[in-house]
């Protein structure tokens, strides 16, 4: 392992931070300078994230030390292979979620535009920040950061209700990670007499000084610290902080804050415990079912919830315990399944929340049960959400089986059958709360609640409740042909005469008197199909996260 | 006993300081918790100049002139004194300010007991 | 002659006597005063960094007053953690003067600002007086400066303001008798009121009941003073109901100097062992700031009134400095004295900030924030608001958590984990009382609340420019300070840490 110094980590995140500035200098004046700011800062975060990636599958880790606080306290970023893996997902995301919140944003004429795209720009940079940081005192840091600048952004709307939930949200992310993880921090430092990331772990010596129980009490402290990992019982929060406009609630909720909270798990098992410590204290078994109990009671309680973006939380909490099970299992092949679900989890969920912002913006509806027959209206929204669910349940030829099959193996190899009969269990009542919405949405007849467009006589891309499975045949070619390029979208899109692509009007606004096909503008469907080919192409072409992830096992496990 | 008398001194300076202690924080009028306060600084001022004091009849220490020998025993210790005159300068100020807040007090609410002004104030919320 | 050499007695002595001109200036031209007070404070920041300067370089400075040798005459000590208190205090009393202008302007009528800036840099002259003398005597005269100019600063406040002054006058007495009773007490003793000299002398007697009994009315006297729970009653009032000037002023600068008094106290005239081998009174402080740091944060949990409220956290940041003096170890002890610079900065900034407000909506109710859209009409100091109260709840990178790092770290590292759990605590009801403020200032009430924005015209009624910059100095600080804390620490307070520790 070659370590050279680089100041590429600290401009990826001072991109965004930089752009931040300018949003908020720029204002209200002129919105279209004020986005070309997003997205010119995700572009280029993402170029520089990506420009890590060759010297990283080189061997070799990039550092660079920002501020040495005091000894010990040092604000310094290490990118490693875990690091990068996590930095492309949510940078690449980011460019998409821009272009949907642009989208969202404009066409739902939200208020406060400017704070909403300034503090999405700083929760990327501290994004960032966790995912390059070389420390747990600089993950802390940025880690607080992400709660407090994402904090306005749940609380957007401002209703009573918003900012209940902005409470609720802040109470278990502030409140979990300074009474527990600041604890643990503080605790690790005392004995271990450093922070810093270690392959082997640092608590090794430490823990034969102050014995088995007390490592094990920061390892709980630890556990419960990072709440944004939403295991149970502190996951409360991410149901509530679905009042969040939904492009936090695809980018933030699906992808960075919750991520930033298993990545941070990841690290502390992999980095500080380190694998060997985990498995003489029989922690991460433990953790194991902790996880699995997480999965199946989440996947459960998401059943019966009706509200789309509330069932799409509590699958994210079940599928974030994926990654904690994952790697609490320990071996080679459950870790390496358990950073694939990073990614591949955040390109299924991000899709099915666009879907959820899309039907929102279009149709106005936010319950599953008023979802009977939109799929007509909106064949290429539900046709992504369709391969977001599968993905979510792990169905091949999608992305999500890779990670699962892999977490599968792992358990095997740990000797950990129960597990598997969890994973089996989860997968089932995943299909159980995805499919009966896709059927829904294609198969039912339209209820009378919803106006005109039931009345429709049918168009070019309504189909016929016989003739289900072309649709489906005919869908996802053309939306692997098309997702790709925007302006093939906006195309296709055209075929709508009220949503002028151009620009960007309310579409609800233009009442489906022709009814038929009412999508959401394009800006918020281009992404929508793109992360959802991106979930599938991911499962043909896995390669540069393979690699990466196998980094990542090879350098924990000692092995290559 | 024998401890008291002897030290007599201390016994006077404990109870001044107790009664004037006593009417600054059980007494309700401001004035009187004034007076109080006083009581309880003269009595340290009185400790502080018993303690310079010695035995056998030494006096101020103002040396003659022309006075060759100088016999520490025969004078008082003068530091305390001289400590007392700026603790006395610091203790009259007190006073003046606090019957200055007194006075303003007095005009703002026409009263110098403190049930009647927590009264008033009350009301007044 | 060396000016800087002079520089201990210059500190005292230039606030003293521009506070007298100020006076007679007032009579002549009173638009003078204002600057003149400022530009006096300024010299007097710029000597207290030379004083800095050559502590650093050389070691310990002493001056003697008069030319006369100790014990005999008074002397000057300063070492570093003299001149770390000093420049707080005269930083801090420069930037709060430069924003008293205006609030003072409108707050007081204009034929008594001439007054208002003479007692202003009375108290300065006193608290740094406190600071740089060696003398255990001298600390209380100017113990005594500084609580008369406190006393009629406060009073100037609104219309409950003189009663709490009152209150203050009769507790502040106490205190102070208390803590000149402790010095007859050292003085029977030993003969003398020189700090160096009776930690010479008085390990010989620690065995003294006198002595145990100086030391009890030197914590009792400063505890007073520091408002140390329980003993606490009279700062809320008190900070209140002062003009907002003085309560930034006299809330980050007094408790600080009187936590410095009781270090001094218990770790340079006394060793830092007769505190916990002969009388447990490390113990009984550490179990009182746990009280202190506790019950502060409820209380405050309790109040509309935002500078009762921060009065409160105050107690209870009082609470954390004694209970890292009181750990006793070098990890807690760094973090106490960072504290000390880092609540007084957040302290200050946070009395500004609402002084700010009060000046442009004439509020400090926290329930009439709702409305207010704060958010819009005043953006700037909005905005330093945040950062201070991110920091007062702890948040990297800001200041406050570096000093409660150390605080919480020094507890573990002394195995009291009942003491991390208060600070732990305070913390996560800091995190409460600053939410529930942010989001009135930045969400819309309910009922107002409408999609469309830009229809409404709210008028930006940013605070003036000599009230924003003081702000910005302060939040700043408090960024700048984060980052710099570990320079802060090996430069200087670690060599404040008392032998034995």
């Amino acid at each position: 392992m070659e370590i050279v110094s680089s100041i590429k980590p600290v401009s990826a995140i001072a991109v965004s931070l930089v752009a931040a500035l300018l949003i908020l200098l720029t204002g209200e004046r002129s919105r279209n300078l004020r986005e070309a700011w997003t997205i010119l800062a995700a572009v280029l975060k993402f170029g520089i994230v990506v420009s890590m990636v060759p010297s990283i599958l080189d061997n070799k880790i990039l550092e660079y030390t920002l501020v040495s606080i005091s000894p010990g306290l040092l604000i310094q970023f290490k990118v490693d292979a875990l690091g990068l893996f996590f930095g492309i997902t949510a940078s690449f995301l980011w460019i998409i979620t821009s272009f949907y919140s642009i989208g969202y944003m404009r066409s739902l004429k939200e208020h406060a535009q400017t704070r909403f795209f300034m503090c999405f720009a700083v929760a990327l940079s501290a994004t960032m920040g966790v995912a390059f940081s070389a420390n747990m005192f600089t993950t802390f840091l940025f880690y607080e950061i992400i709660t407090i600048c994402t904090f306005p952004l749940v609380a957007h709307k401002e209703t009573p209700e918003a900012i209940k939930g902005a409470r609720r949200y802040i109470t278990y992310l502030l409140g979990t990670s300074v009474a527990f993880q600041l604890v643990a921090v503080i605790l690790t430092y005392n004995i271990a007499g450093t922070l810093d990331f270690s392959n082997q772990g640092i608590l090794n010596e430490a823990a034969e000084k102050v014995g088995n129980t007390f490592v094990t009490v920061i390892f709980v402290l630890y556990m419960a610290g990072i709440a944004k990992a939403a295991m149970m019982p502190f996951h409360s929060w991410l149901p509530a902080a679905m009042v969040a406009p939904t492009p936090v609630s695809a980018l933030l909720h699906a992808v960075a804050v919750v991520k930033t909270g298993v990545f941070v798990v990841v690290k502390v098992v992999l980095h500080i415990f380190g694998i060997n410590l985990l498995r003489e204290l029989g922690l991460g078994t433990a953790l194991a079912y902790f996880a699995s109990f997480t999965i199946v009671v989440a996947s459960i309680v998401a059943l019966k919830q009706d509200n789309l973006k509330r069932r799409l939380a509590y699958s994210t909490i079940s599928q974030l315990s994926y990654v904690i099970l994952g790697v609490a299992l320990l071996t080679a092949s459950s870790i390496t399944g358990s950073v694939m679900h990073i990614v591949l989890h955040a390109f299924g969920k991000i899709t099915l929340f666009f879907t959820a912002g899309a039907i929102y913006v279009a149709a106005h509806k936010t319950n599953i049960s008023e979802l009977d027959g939109i799929g007509k209206e909106m064949p290429f929204t539900m046709t992504a959400f369709t391969l977001g669910a599968l993905s979510m349940i792990g169905i091949p030829p999608l992305g999500g089986f890779l990670s699962k099959w892999y977490i599968g193996t792992g358990a095997i190899e740990a000797g950990q059958l129960p597990i598997v009969l969890v994973l089996i269990t989860s997968t089932i009542l995943n299909a159980c709360y995805f499919l009966p919405i896709v059927y829904a949405a294609f198969f039912k007849a339209p209820s009378g609640i919803h106006h005109a467009a039931s009345h429709a006589p049918a168009e070019p891309f309504t189909v016929k409740s016989g003739t289900h499975e072309n649709l489906d045949i005919l869908a996802v070619p053309l939306m692997v042909s098309s997702s790709g390029t925007p302006s093939l979208c906006a195309e296709s899109h055209n075929k709508n005469p009220r949503a002028n692509s151009g620009t960007l009007s309310a579409p609800q606004a233009a009442k489906d008197e022709n009814g038929g096909i009412h999508e959401a503008p394009p800006l918020m469907l281009g992404p929508l199909m793109l992360t959802a080919t991106a979930a599938l192409v991911l499962f043909f072409y896995p390669s540069v996260f393979l690699n990466l992830a196998r980094l990542v096992v090879a350098g924990v496990t000692g092995g290559n | 006993m024998e401890l008291i008398i002897a030290k007599y001194n201390y016994w006077i300076y404990i109870m001044l300081m107790m009664i004037g202690f006593y009417a600054m924080i059980a007494k309700k009028n401001l004035v009187k918790k004034l007076v109080g306060m006083n009581i309880f600084q003269t009595a340290i001022i009185l400790f502080f100049v018993s303690t310079a004091s010695k035995k056998g009849g030494a006096t101020i220490p103002i040396i003659h002139k022309g006075q060759e020998i100088i016999n520490p025993a025969h004078y008082m210790n003068p530091l305390p004194h001289v400590l007392m005159l700026t603790a006395i300068v610091v203790m009259v100020s007190t006073f003046g300010v606090a019957l200055a807040l007194a006075i303003m007090i007095y005009k703002k609410y026409k009263t110098l007991e403190e049930d009647e002004i927590i009264e008033i104030l009350r009301n007044r919320r | 002659m060396n000016i800087a050499e002079h520089a201990p007695i210059l500190i005292i002595v230039l606030p003293l006597i521009v506070s007298l001109l100020n006076t007679a200036v007032g009579l002549w031209k009173r638009d003078l005063c204002y600057p003149i007070a400022v530009a006096t404070l300024g010299v007097v920041v710029l000597l207290s960094f030379n004083i800095m300067g050559s502590v650093i370089d050389a070691g310990k400075i002493h001056y003697r007053l008069g030319g006369w040798a100790p014990p005999w005459g008074i002397e000057y000590v300063i070492d570093h953690l003299n001149a770390f208190i000093a420049i707080i205090v005269s930083f801090i009393s420069f930037i709060v003067a430069i924003y008293s202008k205006r609030s003072i302007e409108q707050e007081l009528t204009k034929s008594k600002i001439p007054y208002f800036y003479s007692i202003y840099l009375l108290l300065t002259t006193g608290l740094l007086g406190i600071t740089v003398t060696g003398d255990v005597f001298n600390i209380y005269v100017f113990l005594e400066i500084t609580s008369l100019a406190a006393y009629a600063l406060i009073a100037i406040g609104d219309d409950r303001a003189a009663m709490a002054s009152f209150n203050y006058v009769i507790m502040g007495t106490i205190g102070a008798c208390f803590y000149l009773l402790g010095v007859g007490y050292l003085y029977i003793m030993t003969g003398t009121l020189n700090m160096a000299d009776l930690s010479r002398l008085l390990p010989g007697l620690y065995n003294s009941t006198v002595i145990l009994a100086a030391f009890a009315f030197f914590v009792v006297g400063i505890a007073i003073k520091i408002a140390f729970f329980p003993l606490h009653r009279w700062l809320p009032d008190a900070y209140t109901h002062a003009p907002s000037t003085v309560s930034a002023l006299v809330a980050s600068t007094m408790t600080k100097v009187g936590a410095y008094v009781m270090i001094r106290i218990m770790f340079t005239v006394f060793e830092p062992r007769f505190s916990t081998e002969i009388l447990p009174m490390s113990e009984i402080l550490g179990w009182a700031a746990f009280a202190a740091i506790i019950a502060g944060s409820v209380i405050a949990l309790g109040q509309t009134d935002i500078k009762r409220m921060i009065s409160y956290i105050l107690v209870a940041e009082v609470g954390y400095i004694v209970m890292g003096v009181s750990i006793g170890n070098r990890t807690a002890f760094t973090g106490a004295v960072l504290h000390i610079l880092n609540d007084a900065f957040m302290m200050a900034c946070l009395f500004l900030v609402i002084g700010a407000v009060v000046y442009r909506t004439g509020t400090r109710n926290i329930n009439d924030f709702n409305g207010l859209e704060l958010n819009k009409k005043m953006p700037l100091t909005m905005a330093a608001f945040t950062a201070v109260a991110l920091s007062m709840i702890g948040v990297p990178p800001t200041a406050g958590f570096f000093s409660k790092w150390y605080l919480v770290l020094g507890a573990v590292v002394a195995q009291k984990w009942i003491f991390a759990a208060a600070l732990i605590f305070s913390s996560l009801v800091n995190a409460i009382l600053f939410f529930r403020i942010l989001e009135k200032i930045y969400f819309r009430a309910a009922a107002e609340h409408s999609y469309d924005d830009g229809h409404e015209t709210i008028v930006r009624n940013e605070a003036p420019v000599s009230m924003l910059v003081p702000i910005y100095v302060m939040a700043a600080g408090i960024l700048v300070l984060g980052f710099y804390s570990g320079d802060i620490i090996s430069k200087v307070i670690q060599f404040t840490v008392p032998e034995g520790f």
